[in-house]
């Protein structure tokens, strides 16, 4: 079964500054959990994919116009207290191990060393029936 | 010569790995023998005793890869202490070694080792007793190459630390390993059977080759009837999937197949093996199964199914497995039987259930039991209930669509004339 475990960064569930006011030190323990989080899941196999997401500054949001030719504006970030701030997807042998992997990730620590408890969405991914109807 | 290459290369690594007591080196070694086989045999032709050649090609890049190693000269003495002198010798070609023609039956029992995860099972069986590329097998699970290769070399890693010798279990341990044996078989058949990932020219068909492998359980043990009972379920649900996807992939019921579809040849196989089958005792919930599905395929039409001997047959069932999910077929035969409201008393029965809670085929049984019964508002709840539940697309789609049709029909304004 494929999970797709989301990383949001909130600021209204959590209560640490964005990650540009870390020191190199503590930025560095996140990407090295975050790099470990990875390299156990692929000698597990049970990684499909996962990347790290640039943040609300670099996002577009795109529509098509009346031409369907794309209009693209910026994201209306300003004031986000959430975003998407990387994904995985997973495939594991059960609903209860998708959840212990994001509990896991959840635990990446943040300033002062701290587990950041960030809040890890796991959606299942939409697959083929599994019995006749 | 790949159909060749696929059906040797278990039996070659029953005999090296028997010969050498090691079983991830003999898949290596393996592996290089096909390799050469798929370059050579085009342009020198194939050779007349495949098999053999396969064995030498194979014997000789085993005892490289073991002198090799690190610690070449205690493996040497580990194999020269297990094996007697004749053994040290690679086989002529045309020998025929009757005692190993169980190989691949061995092969499937240590594949389906009971302390590897079902996933890994799966992945190790299609490996070395199907014959499957790493690549082809992790396209077939839509996962990346890297990931089906670590997870196969740990199932290898857990088998060798498990220190379980290559040779067939003992009696004892041996019911339920081949219990295990058609649990992994029968996950690969679901996978293939249900997987709507595209039309993929190069994607491994998954259902056949389970059939395969199945076919080869049952050539190798053709008196134990549940073996027997596991290839006829496959054929008799295998028989009706040209008919149960529409032209966008779709799902469409049972009720709505266009049955002229079905694989007449392959229900007639199934229906023949089942019926061989059930008598012989005893009697396991595959060849149960296989019995339903018999009865669904041999009908010209849901009305003139033989509901009341398929409801017999969910009781058998159910007294075997004690699975709700049978519960809720039962109670689904018991509405096709004794009528919608017979059905609902059944399901109601079955609420209370933790293992069915909010499950969505709770909710998608009860919504065709009030369509059936005419209660539409409940119905078109619960279909909407279901589709929010379920993690299948095509089955989501399937039950919305239900719901917005019958809500169609509701919304319809009354002609007063």
């Amino acid at each position: 079964m494929k999970y797709m475990l989301l990383m949001q960064f909130s600021a209204a569930g959590t209560d640490f500054p964005g990650i540009d006011t870390w020191s190199p030190e503590e930025i560095r323990a996140h990407i090295g959990f975050m790099q470990e989080v990875n390299d156990k899941l692929v000698s597990d196999g049970e990684m499909v994919d996962g990347q790290g997401l640039g943040g609300p500054a670099q996002v577009r949001i795109v529509r098509a116009g009346a031409d369907g030719a794309p209009v693209v504006t910026e994201g209306p970030f300003a004031e986000t207290k959430e975003f998407l701030a990387g994904y995985w997807v997973v495939d594991c042998d059960t609903p209860d191990r998708a959840v212990q992997i994001a509990a896991h990730i959840s635990t990446a620590p943040g300033p002062g060393g701290r587990p950041l408890n960030m809040p890890i969405e796991v959606h299942p991914v939409m697959s083929a029936p599994p019995v006749e109807l | 010569m790949e159909d060749l290459l696929r059906e040797l290369a278990p039996q070659v690594l029953g005999v090296l790995a028997r010969r050498f007591g090691d079983f991830a080196t003999a898949e290596d070694a393996v592996q290089e023998a096909l390799l050469a086989a798929a370059t050579q045999w085009p342009t020198e032709g194939t050779p007349t005793n495949p098999r053999g050649w396969l064995i030498q090609v194979g014997y000789r890049r085993m005892i490289e890869l073991v002198r090799s190693e690190q610690a070449r000269r205690r493996r040497e003495d580990l194999v020269a202490q297990r094996d007697p002198y004749d053994r040290q010798h690679a086989p002529a070609a045309d020998e025929e070694l009757t005692a190993e023609r169980d190989d691949t039956l061995v092969l499937l029992f240590l594949c389906c080792h009971p302390a590897l995860a079902p996933a890994s099972a799966v992945a190790l069986t299609l490996r070395a007793v199907g014959g499957l590329s790493t690549a082809e097998i992790a396209r077939a699970f839509l996962v990346p190459e890297a990931t089906m290769a670590q997870r196969i070399s740990r199932a290898k890693q857990r088998i060798r630390s498990s220190g379980l010798p290559f040779r067939m279990p003992d009696e004892a341990e041996r019911a339920d390993r081949l219990a295990a044996v058609r649990q992994v078989l029968y996950l690969i058949f679901t996978e293939g059977h249900t997987s709507t990932a595209g039309p993929d020219l190069r994607r491994v068909d998954l259902a056949v080759e389970a059939i395969r492998l199945t076919r080869a359980l049952h050539a190798r043990l053709p008196t134990d009837s549940e073996s027997a009972g596991l290839l006829a379920l496959m054929l008799l649900t295998e028989a009706r999937s040209p008919a149960r996807t529409g032209p966008s992939g779709e799902l469409i019921s049972l009720a709505d197949q266009d049955r002229t579809r079905w694989d007449a040849a392959a229900i007639a196989e199934g229906v023949a093996l089942v019926t061989w089958a059930l008598p012989r005792g005893p009697v396991g919930p595959y060849q149960v199964q296989a019995a339903i599905a018999a009865l669904h395929d041999e009908a010209p039409s849901t009305g003139a199914t033989d509901w009341p001997q398929i409801l017999a047959l969910y009781e058998v069932l159910e007294r075997l497995s004690g699975s709700p999910v049978v519960s809720l077929n039962r109670a689904v035969a018991t509405a096709m039987v004794h009528g919608p409201e017979a059905g609902l008393a059944a399901l109601d029965a079955l609420t209370d259930d933790p293992r069915l809670a909010g499950h969505h085929r709770l909710s998608a049984a009860r919504a065709h039991l009030h369509e059936m019964a005419g209660d539409h508002t409940r119905a078109i709840a619960d279909y909407r209930a279901a589709a929010g539940r379920t993690s299948s697309l095509p089955e989501q789609r399937y039950l919305t669509m239900r719901a917005a049709r019958l809500a169609a029909v509701a919304h319809q304004p009354t002609t007063k004339d």
